[in-house]
């Protein structure tokens, strides 16, 4: 569904970011990419999603496509006509807008206002929560009802392919559980794929189908989620599993490094 | 009644009715600032090209004033796509000191070029609605002062109902809300930019044409411009019902100021009672009346 090949990003077009990433995104599945902070991942989503550009960031080399079409070097907004939408990290809501005018603003791209109609009744229907927000201003919503709005907004331009950007960012366990949830009757339902960005691996890898795992603006292990969760590496340093139970030392952080090589 | 109450009654009658006419080119200020974030520093002088533009159209003989008007507006829209593409949309992302000055340069250009192109001396429009006084109560207005109120409250109801219901009107807010977000929602920004722009020409047309037809058109009409400031931050630099409010305070004030303050001082505190208004307000809430307060979630 979408294929990123080989790319690279260099912001202020000096300072290379993304150092030849591919990622596969399946149809109808959840791929996830998992990586600490700074590893590029949300320099990946927003190459893709074409907001690179306001950033002063370009992708350099590679290939970014969509079915079958090219989308690297499109404007955003041209991109998200195509079906591929991004929900940023931090909910990032409009803030001054009710949340209904928020779902409106998110289904611009649709050129019947029935569809949007339509739409924000779909939306509902998976967030009850909104409904009863529907008036309030936006910026005054609790956290995991921003979290559902900002999904929700993205969901009315229609997408194919949903970016999702930590949406547990700063949510309770529970809410968390909730909107992962959702998010797993998305994809079935509505056969959404969904290339989803966490912190939070141990969640991430119960609901992804793929994954990925990020360093230093490479990918450094990729496999199916079940085979990553049983990865030793991944149990060590992403889900925070001690094999055998023993303290780790830096050295053994350091063998990282010397493993990742017969791992992939 | 008494002559007290009805002298107060109609300052405030005159007052309001000029405000709504402050009102009208605040509003064209307010939408620019809304969307784009730019502050225009060129308002008064949008309000001048438009008025000049006008009496040309009208120069030639068996022009219906009708068809001038829809000249300065289609005029005033191009002048204002034009200026997005031409002079904003590079500045884009720059300092906002970037835009403000570029505005600045645009205003003395304007100041500079119109009477240069349309000659210097002060032209009358006059508008078809004759000079006859409307007794409204105690006051009686100037009819071009009741129809600048009336013009002004059109584009007002127009405007809010624009932004509140139409789908164009709530991806404008998005887009003055988070510019980022907006694009990834597969809003055209610059389109968005753009029609911001132009539809500050829209207002400035018709500002040009009440204006110039209760001044004169030359280029002492762009003054008019300064009153945009204490209109807006009253008001709120982003609110379509804040530079109504904002702009009937300044009115009525001003109508005040003058009843009451220019007998002992021997006039002028029309002209700046206004600003010390603004200084005042700036003091206790910066945001202005109905201005966009920041949402801090704690």
């Amino acid at each position: 569904m979408l294929a990123i090949n080989n790319i690279e990003v260099v912001y202020d077009r000096v300072i290379l970011v993304l150092k030849g990433v591919s990622i596969a995104v399946s149809q109808g599945a959840i791929t996830t990419l998992l990586g600490a902070n700074g590893a590029g991942k949300t320099t990946t989503l927003k190459a893709i999603s074409g907001v690179l550009r306001s950033e002063r960031g370009e992708v350099t080399k590679g290939t970014i496509q969509l079915g079958e079409q090219r989308i690297d070097g499109m404007r955003a907004h041209e991109v998200t006509r195509l079906g591929l939408v991004q929900v940023f990290e931090g909910r990032r809501v409009f803030e001054n807008l009710t949340t209904e005018e928020n779902l409106v603003a998110g289904g611009h791209v649709q050129p019947q206002s029935a569809a949007v109609k339509q739409g924000i009744e779909l939306v509902y229907s998976y967030f009850p929560r909104l409904r009863e927000r529907r008036g309030q201003v936006s910026g005054y919503l609790s956290g995991g009802e921003q979290q559902m709005l900002a999904i929700g907004r993205a969901l009315m331009s229609q997408p194919k392919v949903i970016l999702l950007d930590e949406p547990s960012l700063g949510l309770a366990p529970l809410l968390v559980e909730e909107i992962f949830g959702i998010v797993d009757r998305l994809v079935k339902q509505e056969k959404l794929s969904v290339l989803l960005v966490e912190q939070n691996a141990t969640m991430a890898l119960a609901v992804a189908d793929h994954g990925y795992v990020m360093e230093n603006g490479r990918i450094v292990l990729e496999g199916p989620a079940a085979k990553l969760r049983d990865n030793s590496d991944i149990k060590e340093f992403y889900l925070g599993l001690n094999e055998g139970g023993g303290r780790k030392s830096y050295r053994d952080t350091k063998h990282y490094k010397r493993r990742k090589r017969w791992l992939s | 009644m008494s002559e007290e109450l009805e002298f107060l009654l109609s300052l405030v009658l005159s007052g309001a009715s000029i405000g709504l006419m402050y009102s009208l080119i605040a509003l064209g200020f307010v939408l620019v600032y809304k969307a784009t974030d730019a502050i225009n520093f060129a308002q008064g002088e949008f309000v001048m090209l438009a008025g000049l533009i006008v009496v040309v159209a009208l120069s030639f003989e068996s022009m219906p004033l009708i068809v001038a008007i829809a000249i300065v507006v289609a005029a005033m829209i191009g002048f204002g796509f034009g200026l997005e593409r031409v002079v904003l949309r590079p500045l884009l992302g720059r300092p906002v000191v970037a835009v403000i000055m570029a505005t600045i340069g645009l205003a003395a250009i304007i100041r500079g070029l119109g009477p240069v192109i349309f000659g210097k001396e002060v032209r009358a429009l006059s508008l078809p609605i004759g000079d006859e006084p409307i007794t409204l109560g105690p006051a009686s207005l100037p009819p071009i002062q009741v129809l600048g109120a009336v013009v002004a409250v059109v584009f007002f109801i127009a405007f809010s109902w624009f932004f509140k219901k139409s789908r164009m009107g709530v991806a404008m807010r998005a887009v003055a809300d988070n510019q980022q977000v907006a694009q990834a929602m597969g809003i055209n920004v610059e389109r968005y930019f753009a029609l911001a722009w132009a539809m500050a020409g829209i207002v400035s047309a018709l500002g040009g044409v009440v204006w110039g037809a209760m001044l004169g058109v030359d280029v002492q009409l762009s003054l008019v411009g300064l009153k945009v400031f204490p209109v807006v931050i009253l008001g709120g630099l982003d609110s379509i019902g804040g530079a109504l409010v904002g702009g009937l305070i300044v009115g009525i004030v001003e109508s005040l100021a003058a009843g009451y303050l220019d007998p002992y001082v021997g006039g002028g505190t029309k002209d700046f009672a206004p600003y010390v208004l603004m200084i005042l307000m700036l003091m206790v809430r910066p945001y202005g009346i109905f201005g966009r307060r920041q949402i801090e979630r704690v």
